[in-house]
Formats: C-alpha cells, structure tokens, sequence
C-alpha cells in the first residue's frame, strides 16, 4: 500500500525520538573508561536495569512480529509471547545469579572465568557475532516497515534512519546510554501499549464498514519492468490495495446491532470467538505479466481463530515433522533467553547478584505485562479494518493509526525506540566481541583504557553497516520468524556451555570450545538448509530441502550437550577439579 | 553447583540454598511449559473448550503460565530474602 506522510505525525515522532536520543547522551556523558562503556561501571540501579532489560528485550518482534502474526493468523502469535517469556525462567532460576560472578565485560568473559582459554574466548566470541548479526536483521526490517506508513519514504530508509542513531548512541556513550534508552523505551512501550488496549476495549468489536468491508479479492502484480499493478491497473494514492481485517457478524447476543460497545477484557476474548471475522490469505505466482500476490478473504468464526493452528499449520497435520519443528521452536525460545549475548551483558551494570536477581524479576513483571498485552494488540489489530495485507510487521502502527494519527505517531515512534533499543544493546554485544574478545584477549593486542573504548567504538560503526545492509536485503520477512532463528542459533551454541560451566565441575576448556562451536555451526547450517530458506531466501523449491523441519533447536541443543559431555570426558580435567576431588 | 565458595561458609551455604530453591522453582515451570507444549501438540481439540466463562483454555493456559513465570519469580525472591536474613545472623 501507498501512504501519505503527516506532519504532525512526523513532527511527534522527530520529537519523541530526539527527546530519548538526547536523554540517553545526557545520562550517558560519564561513560568513557571501559569499564563504563562496556558495563555502565556496574552501577545501575536494579529497578532501572529491570526496566532496562524489558526495553533490551522487547524488540521489534515482540511488539511489531507478534502482533502482526495475530493479526493475521490468529492465536499461533501468542505462542511466541509465551515461549519468549517462558525464557525468563531458565535467565531468572539457574543463570541470573552465577553469571554475576563469572567474567568481566561480555559473556566470553564469563565462559572464559577459569580457564583463560583463546580458543574459548575465540569461539564465543564468534558466536556472539553470528547471534547479534541474526538479532539485528529482523529488528532493521521493522524499521524499515515503521517508517514506511510514517514518513511515505521508502523501507530503506527507515534502515539507514536506525542504523546512523543507534551507531551514534553506542559509539558517543556506549552502555550508560544504551541502559537509559532501554529503560526508556521499555517503560514507554509498555505503559503506551496498555493505554493502546484500553482504548482497543473501550471501542469493543464493530462490524466492518468502508473498504474493509469489501470482501472482493486483490490482486497485486509487480511486472518485470519493476512497475506496480493493484487488479490490473497501475498503483496510485486514489488506485491502491484496500485495507484488510474486519468482523462480519457479531455474537448472536448483539443481534441488530453492530458495535458491541466498550467490553471488559475477559468480554473482549469471548465476544471475539463467537464472532465471525474476515481474515486474507495471500498466495502468490508468476508468469510473463510479472509476479502476481491475490489476496482473498476467508471468512471464519473467531473460534477458529483463537485456538493452535492458525500460522502453525503442522499442528493439525498429524505429521511427525511438523510436531517436531513446533516442539524445536518452543525448546529454542525457552533456552534461547539465557543465552543471548545482549541480554547477558545485562548482568554486568549491576552491583551484586541479588541486585541480578531482582532486576530480573522486575523484567519479567514487565515483559510478562507487555506480553498479556500483544494478544488484545494482534486480535484488536485483526479487526481494526486497517491492515495492510502486504505486511504482517506494519499491523500495530495502523492498528494505532485507526483511532487517530497522533496516537499512530506515538506509538510509531516508540516502536522505531523499541527498535533503537534492542540494536543498540546487539550493538555493544557485539562491539565487546570484536574490541574486547577478538582484539585484546584473542590476537592479544595490548591496548590501554583509550584505545578499547575506540576499537569498540570503530566495531560498533562496523555492525552498525552491515545491520543496515541485512536489513534491506530481509524485508520482507516476518520479524517473529526471523527472531526464531537467532534463538535458535544462540541456544544451541551458548546455553550448553553455560549450563555445564556452572553446575557441572569436570566441564573443561576444550568442551566449551567444541559445545560452541559444534552448537553454532550445526544450528546455522540446519537453517541455512531449511525448507522456509529454500522458499523465502533462496526461491527455490522447498521440497528440495534436506532437513525433515525448519527449526533445529530440538536437534541441536542437546547435540551441544551431548558434544561438551563427550569431549570434556576425554580432554584432561581442569586443575580446579583435580586439586577438589583428586 | 559448581562455584568456588565454601560449602562450609555462612555465605557458601546460603548460595548453595538459593541454588537449589532456583532449580526446583525451574522444574516446576519446566512442567507446567512442558504440559503445555503437549496440549498443543497432542490434545488441541482440549485447548477449543470454553471452561471459564467464554474464554477458551488456549488462552486460559497462556496467560496462566505468563502470569505463573511472575508468581514463581515472586516466590524466588521471598525464599531468597529470608535464605540471605537467616545467612546475616549466622556470619
């Protein structure tokens, strides 16, 4: 779809954006040793590192991915709210803790506590970049698909846009800043999104008017010429794709009416399932004319809606494959919390482990809230009449856009924070990889308090450019499928090791190197041989893929155990151990 | 668990208890999670019944584990705080 920038959208949101952009260099100007840059000196207060972990967290396939997902497929979105949060328990129980007394700056810091090993240091710290690099894609595609419907411009821009801000916030004040633009945001989106559902209730579910009641099929063509075509006629402001997503038939209960008015949330749930809504499938194919997208609408009880198989067709295939890539996922986002570069890094800029240990309680209340709240996002977007059936990620922000424009621009602009955010922390993860593992600890460059801080600085404008370029080259994938994947890789690569470090004693230098390795390089390429890649990345036949399912994790993840196990066995013991049992 | 404190220490102890409230808080999630994921995959004509005044158990058990991830979390802390008090008076 076309869109037509406001100004007064786009004045809110430059102002919202400078405002929390200048915020965080204010707070951030005392950063400049490494110990500030890399860990904010270890002095974050707990509460603010809480907050501070759901704005780490909350990316743009929390709030853009999933409720796109539920706005177009139904409850399958949820089940990603609940594996994500579901993480948190393994972060909060058996890593929190610990983890403050192991390492320094980054988490092949923690890896490496008693072995000052370079292969160790080494691998992780690859590992760490390959993670980063898969987080950061999906979080540039929805920043390209916020500033599209915002500004008018195109999707790259929106991904320059993040790219320069988020670059300049990490190299100007590094981890102080980033706390606050994390706390920032994270207390914005979840305070904004409560007030965005509380006005979804209040509306309650009304029947559908206007273009969104209009249940003729679409068609868009892109011909080879590269010229756009919406039913055969050339795309323009008054010739365009019609919004989707509306209610038909309200409950037996409203008949004759058509509002139900404002419902209470329990209400809203139920109102919803005894309703009949139009959702669109879109299926695409080619020929001469060019690529031709036909969405059509189906409509369905919302019962169907609101139950497992809407997105996740497998789950009513009985086939054994389609389990099991459902079950890999869901195994992926529960160990994949804990594991995650970004998130770890977290427990550095606090004082002590309990300090740890109640920031983490505070995130999960909060990202827990926010994730309550994704299910009214996705359902109310479903039916707001205001969808754009050529992306699932733009679904909140025209959600916000159906009750007012001023709404669209607040909640675009925490959005496009949401996205500074979590960049930024992938940004230090990964900047902390490359200056303070690769260059120092690995190549043993000797450098003083200075020069850290500018390797990591000239590290961050480097992963600042390729985010940008992976941004543009993945557009057009969903952000929560996308965010899969980097679960996927960072639990099969990092959680073994860091399980077995902490709780089993005969764990050795040579099984974490083989555990990250393996976990990372297995996972990898298990996706890079997937059927959804050979589709959605490669355009090729997914029946030509050599792996039964697309998410690996159920595979990998315990192949990451099973190698630590099996080499930490046959390499000599760590001295620690020895000198303990004998 | 595997760390450098002595088992013998007020504070060696206290670090091993909260160790252990924290694995045992953590398999009882892995449980409800577990059962959870075997809903989905096995029953999901169960997670279409309406028990609770319109709201299907799909959503029920969702925001039920949602919400249990923070009453676990709530309990950890408690049980952390009087482990940590009973520790102080002790060393």
């Amino acid at each position: 779809m076309l869109y037509e920038s406001s100004p007064i959208a786009i004045l809110i949101f430059a102002a919202f954006v400078l405002g929390v952009v200048g915020l965080s260099f204010y707070l951030g100007r005392k950063g400049q040793s490494a110990k500030g840059y890399y860990t904010a000196h270890g002095e974050v207060h707990w509460f603010v590192n809480g907050v501070a972990f759901a704005g780490d967290y909350l990316s743009a396939a929390s709030f853009l991915g999933i409720c796109g997902m539920i706005a177009f497929h139904g409850y399958d979105g949820f089940l990603y709210s609940i594996g994500f949060l579901a993480g948190w328990i393994v972060a909060l129980f058996v890593i929190a803790e610990p983890i403050k007394a192991l390492g320094r700056f980054t988490f092949a810091d923690a890896l490496d506590s008693r072995f000052n090993s370079r292969g160790i240091k080494l691998s992780v710290a690859i590992s760490t970049l390959v993670v980063s690099i898969f987080y950061l894609i999906p979080q540039m595609v929805g920043a390209g698909d916020l500033i599209v419907p915002l500004l008018g411009l195109p999707h790259t821009a929106g991904v320059v846009l993040v790219g320069v801000a988020v670059t300049l916030i990490v190299v100007t004040a590094g981890m102080v800043s980033t706390t606050w633009v994390q706390f920032i945001k994270g207390s914005l989106l979840v305070f904004f999104c409560g007030i965005l559902v509380a006005m979804i209730l209040n509306r309650g579910l009304v029947v559908g008017t206007g273009a969104a009641a209009n249940l003729t099929p679409q068609v868009r063509t892109v011909t080879p010429e590269g010229a756009v075509l919406i039913d055969g006629k050339p795309q323009s402001k008054s010739h365009d794709l019609r919004p989707v997503g509306s209610i038909t038939a309200l409950p037996a209960r409203y008949a004759g009416q058509t509002a139900t008015g404002p419902l209470r949330p329990l209400e809203y749930l139920a109102a919803l399932e005894d309703s009949t809504i139009v959702t669109w499938s879109s299926k695409k194919h080619s020929d001469a004319a060019g690529t031709h997208t036909t969405f059509t609408p189906v409509e369905r009880q919302g019962s169907e809606l609101l139950k497992p198989g809407g997105y996740f067709k497998g789950l009513t295939t009985g086939k054994l494959a389609d389990k099991l890539d459902f079950a890999s996922l869901m195994l992926a986002l529960f160990c994949g919390t804990a594991s995650l570069p970004h998130i770890l890094i977290r427990y550095y800029t606090v004082k002590d482990a309990a300090d740890a240990r109640k920031s983490t309680v505070v995130g999960i209340a909060a990202i827990g809230g926010f994730y309550c709240l994704t299910l009214y996002l996705g359902l109310g977007a479903m039916t707001s009449g205001a969808l754009d059936p050529t992306s699932t990620n733009m679904a909140a922000p025209l959600l916000a856009k159906s009750f007012s424009t001023t709404l669209f621009a607040i909640i675009s602009a925490i959005a496009f924070t949401t996205v500074l955010g979590t960049v930024s922390g992938l940004i230090m993860a990964g900047s902390g990889a490359v200056a303070h593992d690769l260059v120092e600890n690995v190549l043993r460059i000797p450098m003083n308090d200075h020069e850290k801080v500018r390797c990591g600085r000239i590290a961050a404008v480097g992963l600042g450019i390729i985010a940008m370029v992976l941004g543009v080259l993945f557009r057009n994938f969903n952000v929560s499928f996308l965010v899969g994947w980097a679960f996927n890789i960072a639990a099969s690569a990092n959680l073994p090791a860091l399980v077995m470090l902490l709780f089993w004693p005969r764990t050795t230098k040579q099984g974490i190197i083989a555990a990250v390795t393996v976990g990372m390089i297995s996972s990898l390429a298990w996706i890079l041989l997937s059927a959804d890649t050979f589709e959605k990345v490669y355009g090729w036949s997914r029946e030509a893929s050599i792996v039964p399912f697309s998410q690996p994790g159920i595979v990998t993840i315990p192949l990451g155990f099973l190698v630590l196990v099996v080499v930490s066995l046959l390499t000599p013991p760590p001295a620690e151990t020895v000198r303990r049992h004998g | 668990m595997s760390g450098s404190q002595s088992q013998e220490h007020p504070r060696g102890r206290a670090a091993a208890s909260i160790s252990r409230i924290g694995l045992t808080l953590f398999w009882i999630y892995v449980l409800l999670y577990a059962g959870f994921i075997g809903l989905v995959l096995f029953r999901p004509d169960l997670l279409s019944q309406r028990p609770f005044g319109g709201v299907n158990l799909a959503i029920a058990s969702g925001m039920g584990l949602i919400g249990s991830a923070l009453v676990l979390a709530v309990v950890y802390m408690a049980a952390c705080r009087v482990v940590e008090a009973n520790s102080s008076r002790r060393s």
